[in-house]
């Protein structure tokens, strides 16, 4: 017997220039003592059918078409029954623990708040409601923490009592969007733990929206996968995933970068998969590689002083304390780390946007670090260039993608003409799979992926030999990521790059480096071969993150 | 050529600006206001009727004629005439371009030394931004009327006396400007701390582009909105005040009359009955400065996502 019902949802978004079809058509149930999950790449409506059910479509979206049933009630029908259920019958997770609490009110306000807006409770029992769900959801010393603020929590356990508020009036359906996706590895695997638990110890119907394969690989029983507001699949999660029949299933499954073995390229459907036809190498002086080291890094910290009055160093936050490392030239370096290990601050460092509080970093033997001379700098800064997280700050939006890329060649080779300019710009475009037409556009007319390669031929134009590339892909959506990391494997085998590869996620790091180094809280905990690394992790903390990364391979064990 | 310039009036009608334009009776009917106004103003030789300042054309007979429809009036002088017989709706034509040139440059002025220090400050930060925000606190604290008034009074005490009338309308230029650039440097020193953080300046950084142009040619263009926004609202302002210092009889001599001193000359006569002296160009300045304000208060809404 299935307790939510949808059937034939339409959902429309009816915007000045056109119509946007967000939800077409779509049609599933869940039982209670379930968590389906809705699974699907941005924009592909996955969110609006979790706010459809909750009615949280905003102007102008509206639903054209369909019904929804919570036990055999049709919660449309009728807009007053949705606000009854709503809280009480349906409770919701957000994605971002920072802002679905009020920082203003403590935890304890909130939840009494919320419970006695449900149920017919005096403060005292509200009270030792409150206190029980704080200890169902993993809250130790729950009594204490109760009076304590949102900001007073990390972000795990703020999580953990958003989930608890969810559950204060004893709902039946849990929705989570993307509940775990501003956490941390080792925290989500403990927040899908939690909303498993609760699943069965409460008898819940859940739906989990989420874009990571990995999540839905380890926690759900069955799947229904969305494209374009279109669903395209549905069905046990184990049967889906392992073996999916509808085309977009097996190109967003191979897209997922494995965890358990090393893969040359990814496969790409649907896109032709050349290697890419490198003219640039006509310009490009290809040096051959030396079994050399071309960055050392002695001894580096940094430290940033916190607050503008207090002159003592004591209260100074370190974020890289005393780490060294080699990069071969022609290698690939993983370094990997959860937020705020001070992998970002070490990239910065590299690429001169920092300065480090102590010790030394080598370029081609040459300390960098310490280069006052603005015209010797200049020289080292055309060698190091980097490609950057978010593709939609990276790139000036008031610029043209031609001048966008002209910058660096033109500062850096100031006597080029403007033909063999063009000629150039249009060779860098080709070489990252972009049309010569992208030139005369400007950057918020490309999609997340686009830019991304826009950013790296604007990294490519002055032929650096270090890419420091700091998560360029975690912002982009799995099978635009394999294509990017694909690119960025060729552009490295034909020009000889190295790369400072830096992410969170494990099974990217695999594929793309040869060695990784793990950090945490600044400090090295490791440095090993990737293979080594994967398979016999030396540090706890290592096999700590390799344990409770999401495996989309768990599918294939039997449960 | 002009196929180019056409697909550009295009993305002009197909923009999400222009489309909220069309939707906004205020943005429509004020900048219709404007737009007559500004083209009245500096076509004024044309336009006007008569040239007031023309002494052949004038005559005393004709001295405070009430507006064409009321008892007495003429249909030669739609507004009336002044105690010279100037006729009033071509001084006001005339005012209103002093005015509008003397807001416009004042803005101007100030917009510029504003953001340049503003931007300057919020890019290096460090001290160099403290003392530049310290000043803007300070000089924020002095109400501007006062601080043009102290610049006026600063700017006799040098200039000659007879070099003073020639000179009057640039005084009045600084000292405006320089009473109302504390504001642009405040909101391009907050834009500047947002876009130095994003990415693209540090790619720029890496690249290696001095910090002049990362300056001009990328933090710039995208703090402009709020600029030009703030620069708007800032123009009424202006031309406000100038009537201000004219009215009190620091602003531009009586001999090339603005809204201010029109206002102000009309003043006298209001207490014998020729109210219409003081009363169009009073309603003529209420109009201009209203215009700009709504057109303002219009692009602050639709160029900022984060009040929609």
């Amino acid at each position: 017997m299935s307790f939510l019902k949808i059937n034939n949802l339409s959902v429309n978004y009816i915007m000045r220039k056109e119509t946007v079809f967000a939800a077409q058509n779509v049609q599933f149930d869940v039982s209670k003592g379930e968590i389906l999950g809705l699974v699907g790449e941005s924009g592909s409506g996955k969110s609006t059918v979790g706010n459809a059910i909750i009615n949280l479509i905003d102007e102008p979206g509206k639903i054209s078409e369909g019904s929804i049933f919570i036990d055999n009630i049709d919660i449309y029908r009728d807009p007053k029954t949705i606000k009854t259920l709503r809280g009480k019958k349906i409770g919701i997770i957000f994605q971002d623990p920072q802002t679905s609490l009020n920082p203003l009110l403590t935890v304890g306000e909130q939840l009494i708040e919320t419970i006695q807006t449900h149920l017919n409770l005096n403060n005292g029992d509200a009270r030792r409601k409150a206190i029980n769900l704080l200890e169902e959801v993993g809250i130790t010393d729950a009594e204490n923490r109760f009076d304590n603020y949102p900001h007073q929590f990390s972000g795990g356990m703020r999580q953990r009592v958003v989930i608890s508020l969810a559950l204060c009036c004893e709902p039946e359906l849990l929705i989570a969007d993307e509940p775990t996706t501003a956490l941390d590895v080792s925290i989500q695997s403990q927040i899908l733990e939690l909303i498993k638990n609760l699943t069965k110890k409460r008898n819940l119907a859940v739906i989990l929206i989420t874009h990571d394969m990995g999540v839905i690989a380890e926690t759900t029983d069955r799947v229904a996968v969305m494209k374009k507001g279109i669903l395209v699949e549905i069905g046990p999660t184990k049967e889906v995933l392992g073996n999916p029949k509808a085309e977009y299933t097996k190109s967003l499954v191979s897209s997922v970068p494995p965890t358990n073995k090393k893969i040359n390229r990814f496969n790409v459907i649907n896109k032709i998969d050349n290697q890419v036809n490198l003219k640039i190498l006509n310009r490009w002086k290809k040096k051959e590689l030396i079994d050399q080291n071309l960055i050392e890094v002695k001894n580096l910290k940094k430290s940033f002083h916190d607050g503008i009055f207090s002159e003592s160093s004591s209260k100074d936050v370190i974020a890289v304390d005393n780490v060294s490392f080699n990069i071969k030239e022609g290698e690939s370096f993983g370094l990997v780390g959860e937020s705020g290990s001070g992998k970002s601050t070490i990239a910065k460092m590299i690429v001169n946007l920092f300065k480090p509080t102590s010790g030394e970093i080598y370029f081609d033997k040459v300390c960098i670090n310490k280069i006052r001379d603005k015209n010797v700098m200049l020289k080292f800064r055309r060698q190091i260039q980097m490609i950057f997280q978010d593709p939609y700050s990276s790139l000036n939006s008031r610029m043209k993608v031609y001048d966008i890329i002209a910058e660096p060649i033109r500062l850096h080779n100031t006597l080029i003409k403007d033909h063999e300019l063009k000629d150039y710009i249009n060779n860098l475009l080709e070489s990252v799979e972009l049309t010569k037409k992208s030139a005369e556009r400007y950057p918020h007319e490309f999609s997340g992926g686009q830019r991304q390669r826009i950013s790296i031929a604007r990294a490519l134009a002055t032929q650096p030999r270090l890419l420091v590339c700091d998560e360029p892909t975690s912002a982009l959506d799995v099978s635009i990521q394999a294509q990017i990391l694909n690119l960025l494997k060729d552009l490295q085998e034909q020009l000889n790059l190295t790369i400072l590869f830096i992410s969170h996620d494990l099974p990217v790091v695999r594929q793309m480096c040869d060695r990784i180094a793990v950090l945490r809280y600044g400090k090295l905990c490791e440095i090993s071969d990737t293979e080594n690394l994967f398979l016999n992790p030396s540090n706890s903390y290592t096999k700590e993150l390799l344990d409770l990364m999401p495996k989309i391979e768990s599918i294939y064990e039997t449960r | 050529m002009q196929n180019q310039n056409l697909s550009f009036i295009n993305k002009i009608i197909d923009s999400d600006i222009f489309f909220s334009f069309k939707k906004s009776p205020t943005a429509i009917i004020s900048s219709l206001i404007l737009v007559i106004i500004f083209f009245c103003s500096f076509f004024v030789e044309i336009i006007a009727p008569y040239n007031p300042f023309d002494p052949s054309s004038l005559s005393l007979m004709d001295a405070f004629t009430p507006p064409s429809w009321s008892e007495g009036g003429t249909r030669n002088f739609l507004l009336g005439t002044d105690g010279q017989g100037r006729d009033m709706l071509s001084t006001i034509l005339y005012g209103s371009r002093i005015s509008l040139i003397v807001g416009f440059s004042a803005i101007l002025f100030s917009l510029i030394l504003g953001v340049a220090l503003g931007l300057t400050a919020g890019y290096f930060g460090g001290r160099y931004e403290m003392f530049v925000m310290r000043i803007t606190d300070v000089q924020l604290t002095i109400p501007s009327i006062l601080m043009a008034l102290l610049v006026d009074g600063i700017a006799r005490g040098i200039i000659s006396r007879e070099l003073h009338d020639q000179m009057a309308i640039y005084v009045l230029i600084f000292a405006i400007g320089i009473s109302e650039w504390p504001q642009f440097a405040r909101v391009s020193r907050a834009a500047t701390l947002v876009e130095k953080n994003k990415d693209y300046v540090s790619a720029s950084t890496i690249i290696g582009v001095s910090n002049l142009m990362i300056m001009l040619r990328h933090i710039l263009p995208n703090i402009l909105r709020p600029i030009l926004v703030i620069g708007t609202i800032g123009l009424a302002l202006a031309i406000i005040a100038e009537s201000t210092l004219s009215f009190l009889g620091v602003g531009v001599p009586p001999t090339t009359p603005s809204l201010g001193t029109l206002i102000r000359i009309g003043n006298d006569f209001l207490f014998s009955g020729e109210w219409w002296i003081t009363f169009f160009p009073a309603i003529f300045l209420v109009l201009l400065a209203f215009s700009i304000n709504l057109l303002g208060d219009w692009m602050r809404d639709t160029l900022n996502p984060k009040l929609k």
